[in-house]
């Protein structure tokens, strides 16, 4: 188990043992199908990356009569300058405090829960209702329960506040962490856990000494995958908050598009702005994030 | 991206028994007081205000009965939108399922450039839908979008202002974020297929493709059923995308339920009737959910873990 950040490489999963040499061949002779397949995704993915990104680089008066594949002849950060004009500094902070606020209290209650369920499952009840309440919750969409939880906010007086969705922001994320994380704590040897035991170890104490370093590498990968959702989050910042001041990023974009849709590099260049942050990631810690993407279900 | 895995694995209780286990338990309690506030209270909440009505603005709630219901199953566009969300399920997962399973055999061999190829794959999935869906409606636009500048008739058509196209639209975006990560499922399924069989069948003469239908797919019996659960309950849940693309329309062509229960709750102020479509948005995902578990099998999240 490596706790460094590999990105050496990329794309494979930790988990899959290296196939043995005839495996190896049969897969990589070329699959005509999957080629063109491969190929052809490639492009349609690519083509409208690419176009985002020069044409975000282009003056509004430019971009009408050049081709719009080509790069610009005279590229220029005005759009990016106007973007930042209209208060994008202060909706990234706003999307950085509700993911960090999120998810810092999220993936701590999870991996307490985690831990709680793992260990004492077999002599408590209450236990296994909980961890049963959990995997009901993977179900339950966000969408199907929005109306209730507005109304909850505004009960607590929060509408309008960035509390008001860090706080559903953090319950939605426990069902799957806690699912993750129970099943890389029930990975660690139980002599290991019997050992500390031995040592007068209180459970607190193991949680902290034994079980955390030993799943470091599942809590990066849920706090990343949570994160980017929490990030993206479209939902609950359209519905729990009005004014422009609360605006997350997602938010912040759809109302900026509405405004200036007829200025295309410029929305485009609030799209890229958005998404550098994740981007930048991603090339840190590009494992990770995919092992997270199928944490659910490769584990 | 709502994820709600349909194979639950039961989680055999390997803890130590006799550790004191009875002092672990208050750390389960801060996750599930936050879970239960925000998560299952407001699974009751929505059926108990189902029956009520509200505007969402005014602090009176009054209990109306059976009104909002009678007000949802009368109304047709509840049918509409039952309608235009099945088409959108299915369009979606006949767009994904083949190309993910042809994707996830291209990634699964281990060639250097096939890596790098899937780093650039899995980009989409990391935009918000918000972000996806505005790149695309300047993408598509008629007058300054792609094909307007191109030239190319093909690409000059009213994308988001035709009925079927703007389907179709959806369609191509939702397949454009989320082929990659049906793909990495399959990468993961197509990689636990013993070598020995591939082995086996090319002594007994079948060629590629043969391999393909005879082990390949068969093989990913379990895998096919897990991604298309999440395809098929995901699908559900499509809003953000839906919203800032073509806010369900044009006219209501794709407004699809959970469209259809944001605009009755929140630009309507029916929050009752709303209450009652995400009811009926929990059911069908539910069921749908049971019905595809019920397809796999009973011993379904055993073989999906076989060789994990």
């Amino acid at each position: 188990m490596t706790t460094v950040l590999d990105t050496r490489a990329p794309g494979r999963s930790a988990k899959v043992p290296p196939p043995s040499g005839s495996r190896r061949s049969k897969l990589s002779q070329l699959n005509w199908a999957g080629g063109l397949a491969g190929w052809l995704w490639l492009l349609i993915v690519v083509i409208p990356i690419y176009w985002i990104v020069i044409t975000s680089f282009k003056a509004q008066a430019d971009y009408y009569g050049t081709n719009p594949l080509a790069p610009p002849a005279s590229p220029t950060l005005e759009n990016y300058r106007f973007v930042l004009e209209n208060h994008f500094v202060r909706y990234f902070f706003n999307s950085v405090i509700v993911t960090l606020g999120s998810i810092i209290p999220a993936v701590a209650v999870s991996f307490m829960a985690a831990y709680a369920i793992v260990r004492g499952s077999a002599v408590s009840r209450f236990l296994r209702t909980a961890n049963a309440i959990f995997l009901l919750g993977l179900a339950i969409p966000l969408q199907a329960v929005i109306i209730p939880v507005y109304l909850i906010i505004i009960k607590l007086e929060m509408y309008d506040t960035l509390g008001a969705i860090i706080l559903p922001s953090i319950a939605f994320a426990i069902p799957l962490s806690v699912l993750v994380l129970s099943n890389f704590i029930r990975d660690v040897p139980k002599e290991l856990f019997e050992s500390m035991r031995m040592d007068g170890a209180t459970e607190w104490g193991t949680l902290w000494r034994l079980a955390l370093p030993l799943t470091r590498p599942a809590l990066v990968t849920v706090t990343i995958y949570q994160g980017l959702q929490v990030w993206n989050g479209f939902l609950l910042p359209l519905i729990l908050t009005q004014s422009p001041e609360q605006r997350t990023l997602p938010l912040a974009l759809a109302s900026f598009q509405g405004q200036y849709s007829v200025n295309i590099p410029a929305v485009l260049a609030s799209v890229v702005l958005t998404t550098l942050p994740i981007l930048t990631l991603y090339i840190i810690g590009r494992r990770q994030l995919l092992s997270g993407l199928t944490a659910g279900f490769g584990k | 991206m709502t994820i709600a895995p349909p194979v639950v694995r039961t989680a055999p209780s390997t803890a130590s028994r006799g550790g004191g286990s009875g002092s672990v338990s208050w750390m389960a309690w801060p996750a599930l007081v936050a879970f239960t506030i925000f998560g299952i209270l407001p699974l009751f909440g929505v059926l108990a205000l189902s029956f009520t009505s509200w505007n969402g603005i005014s602090p009176e709630l009054s209990l109306t009965g059976l009104d909002s219901w009678k007000t949802v199953l009368s109304d047709p566009g509840l049918p509409h939108a039952i309608w235009v969300t099945f088409l959108i399920m299915a369009l979606s997962w006949l767009a994904q399922t083949p190309l993910s399973i042809l994707l996830g055999v291209f990634i699964a061999a281990h060639k250097r450039y096939r890596t790098v190829l899937a780093v650039l794959f899995f980009i989409p999935l990391l935009l918000s839908q918000a972000a996806i869906a505005i790149t695309y409606k300047m993408l598509l636009d008629p007058n300054f979008g792609l094909g307007a500048s191109l030239g190319v008739e093909f690409l000059q058509q009213d994308w988001l202002g035709d009925s079927t196209l703007a389907v179709g639209v959806v369609i191509f975006v939702v397949s454009w974020q989320w082929i990659p990560f049906h793909s990495l499922i399959y990468q993961g399924g197509i990689r636990q297929i013993p070598a020995s069989m591939y082995e086996a069948a090319e002594i007994d003469g079948a060629g590629r493709i043969r391999q393909f239908f005879s082990i390949t797919l068969p093989q990913l019996k379990y895998t096919i059923i897990t991604s298309s659960t999440l395809m098929v309950v995901g699908s559900l849940t499509f809003f953000d995308l839906i919203w800032v693309l073509t806010a369900g329309g044009p006219g209501d062509a794709t407004r699809a339920l959970a469209v259809d229960m944001y605009v009755t709750g929140f630009r309507s102020n029916l929050m009752g009737p709303a209450s009652a479509i995400a009811v009926i948005l929990v059911l069908v995902g539910l069921g749908l959910a049971l019905l595809l578990r019920r397809l796999g099998g009973r011993d379904a999240s055993q073989s999906q873990l076989e060789g994990a």
